[in-house]
């Protein structure tokens, strides 16, 4: 038995039907418990006082910005080579809930740094970079919404994410080089995941577990969406024809 | 190839508004900037590099979306994409038209810019070479972006979102060139990662233009 | 129960109010996207085995 079973967009259908509810259950547990034991259960640290507490939303949505474009880049070879319509439906449908991740990584970034910096919004390379990535997910959504034609939308986005990608670490690495002229120096960085200690760790880990699961869930439901929206169109071209 | 290029040159000076938009457009740009930020020379010399090549930025992305865009609408695209050139070349072939008609201008034009806005002496030559090295990737850029909307009726807006990200490296590396210029550093390594970028660009641009446009076209 | 936050309160509860809500918005648009599609699947399938038929 192999994934690509569920290439068959039936099969897809069937089997994601039946894991859903558990894969939901499971992330609003992992989130619950996560952020739970996060805010009320950790003490503060040493230098940052209470907003060490902000790292169980920023780490984890943050990871999954990143990871999120990454399943898209995947998800966009595997169409481009093997054709599998479930394949770009995925990435499709995954878009939105990385550029949600990016959002929640910049609010959540830029307030942990207000009390550092004393500004609500500090040019730092972190943020930069994921500025810069939200803006790739909105070029990519929005090339989805331009064509009209399904295959041909599937094949163009499925090229600029490519291109988008190579372009994305190539910014990463272009936005470090900018900031080191900052003459306010180089600790601006917000690097959590330096040291963390294990009294922090633990709940950080099922803090990312959660949003990992969320990330899942909610790219199963919208793909489903998507499979049906397909035929949806299909149906009403045939309807139109006849 | 080059008979392609001569072509599109030629369709650009009779049209007009390759050249002259795109020049008008960076003075423009020259111009609103001290109008919005005050005439203090000591601000406009330290934002003059990031304004020099911001406006060569925006004012390249104005002839973009033609690029594929008239041949596309009279057919001439589809000929193209069947001649014995590959459609990789015609794609190079009408980026560097592109580059001809639009970035080179704003290369000559930069320096009497910088002097509107107070760049200091070391930057001038960096400017001009920084500009010089970095256009073309624009215009590659753009040619992948134009590929990728050219079956769009008013993509112009769509192509800027798309291109803009692309352009940050080049934006970046060549602004970085000028600023250490101008304060008397030495640019080299920003100079490298600048024409590395424009080269990688170069090289895998056009292929995925091509593939684009052969999906458009479809 | 609240743990005391002290100068950071802002930061920290902001953070976690903004996390919230853009979870929220991203769960409830794609739950309701997700319905909104199935039922005009449904509407047009059943109106299609009605033609058919």
């Amino acid at each position: 038995m192999s994934i690509w079973e569920y290439a068959n967009p039936k099969k897809f259908m069937q089997a994601s039907e039946a894991v859903l509810p558990w894969l939901a259950a499971l992330t609003a547990v992992s989130l619950v418990v996560g952020l739970i034991w996060g805010f009320f259960f950790t003490p503060d640290d040493f230098r940052q006082g209470s907003t060490v507490k902000i790292i169980y939303v920023h780490v984890p949505s943050a990871m999954m910005a990143i990871n999120a474009w990454i399943m898209m880049l995947a998800a966009s070879l595997i169409w481009l080579v093997r054709r599998h319509h479930v394949s770009v439906l995925a990435a499709k449908a995954a878009a939105p809930v990385g550029l949600t991740f990016v959002l929640i990584a910049l609010v959540t970034g830029a307030l942990w740094g207000q009390p550092m910096w004393g500004t609500w919004w500090a040019w730092e390379p972190r943020l930069t970079s994921f500025l810069i990535l939200g803006l790739f997910y909105l070029g990519y959504i929005a090339l989805w919404s331009a064509i009209e034609d399904p295959d041909t939308a599937a094949d163009l986005t499925s090229v600029l994410c490519l291109v988008g990608s190579v372009f994305a670490v190539l910014s990463r690495y272009a936005v470090n080089f900018w900031s080191q002229g900052l003459h306010q120096g180089a600790s601006l960085s917000l690097d959590a995941e330096e040291n963390v200690a294990d009294v922090f760790w633990y709940p950080l880990l099922v803090c990312i577990g959660g949003f990992v699961l969320l990330f899942l869930t909610l790219v199963l439901l919208r793909t489903r969406t998507e499979v049906r929206m397909r035929r949806l169109l299909a149906l009403l071209a045939r309807e139109r024809m006849a | 190839m080059i008979a392609l290029v001569g072509r599109d040159l030629r369709l650009a000076l009779r049209s007009g508004g390759g050249f002259g938009l795109g020049l008008a457009f960076y003075l423009l740009v020259a111009v609103l900037v001290p109008l919005g930020v005050g005439p203090a020379p000591a601000t406009l010399a330290a934002i003059a590099p990031g304004i020099l090549w911001v406006g060569a930025l925006l004012a390249c992305l104005l002839s973009l979306d033609r690029l594929f865009a008239l041949d596309a609408e009279d057919g001439s695209l589809d000929l193209l994409a069947t001649a014995p050139i590959p459609l990789e070349g015609v794609v190079a072939a009408k980026a560097l038209a592109h580059w001809l008609t639009s970035g080179l201008p704003l290369v000559l034009a930069a320096p009497v810019l910088g002097l509107l806005l107070h760049l200091p002496p070391p930057g001038y030559g960096p400017l001009v070479l920084s500009l010089l090295v970095g256009t073309p990737a624009l215009s590659v850029i753009g040619a992948f972006g134009a590929a990728l909307t050219v079956g769009l009726k008013r993509g112009g807006l769509l192509l800027s979102l798309l291109v803009l990200p692309l352009y940050v490296p080049t934006l970046i590396f060549g602004a970085e060139i000028v600023k250490r210029a101008a304060a008397g550093l030495d640019s080299a390594a920003p100079m490298l990662l600048l024409a590395g970028t424009t080269a990688g660009a170069a090289a895998i641009l056009p292929f995925a233009a091509a593939a684009a446009i052969r999906i458009n076209l479809r | 129960m609240m743990p005391d936050l002290g100068a950071y309160a802002a930061a920290v509860l902001g953070s976690y109010a903004a996390t919230l809500a853009l979870l929220a918005a991203i769960v409830g648009l794609s739950l309701w996207r997700a319905a909104r599609i199935k039922r005009t699947l449904r509407d047009v399938e059943r109106r299609r085995e009605r033609d058919l038929g």
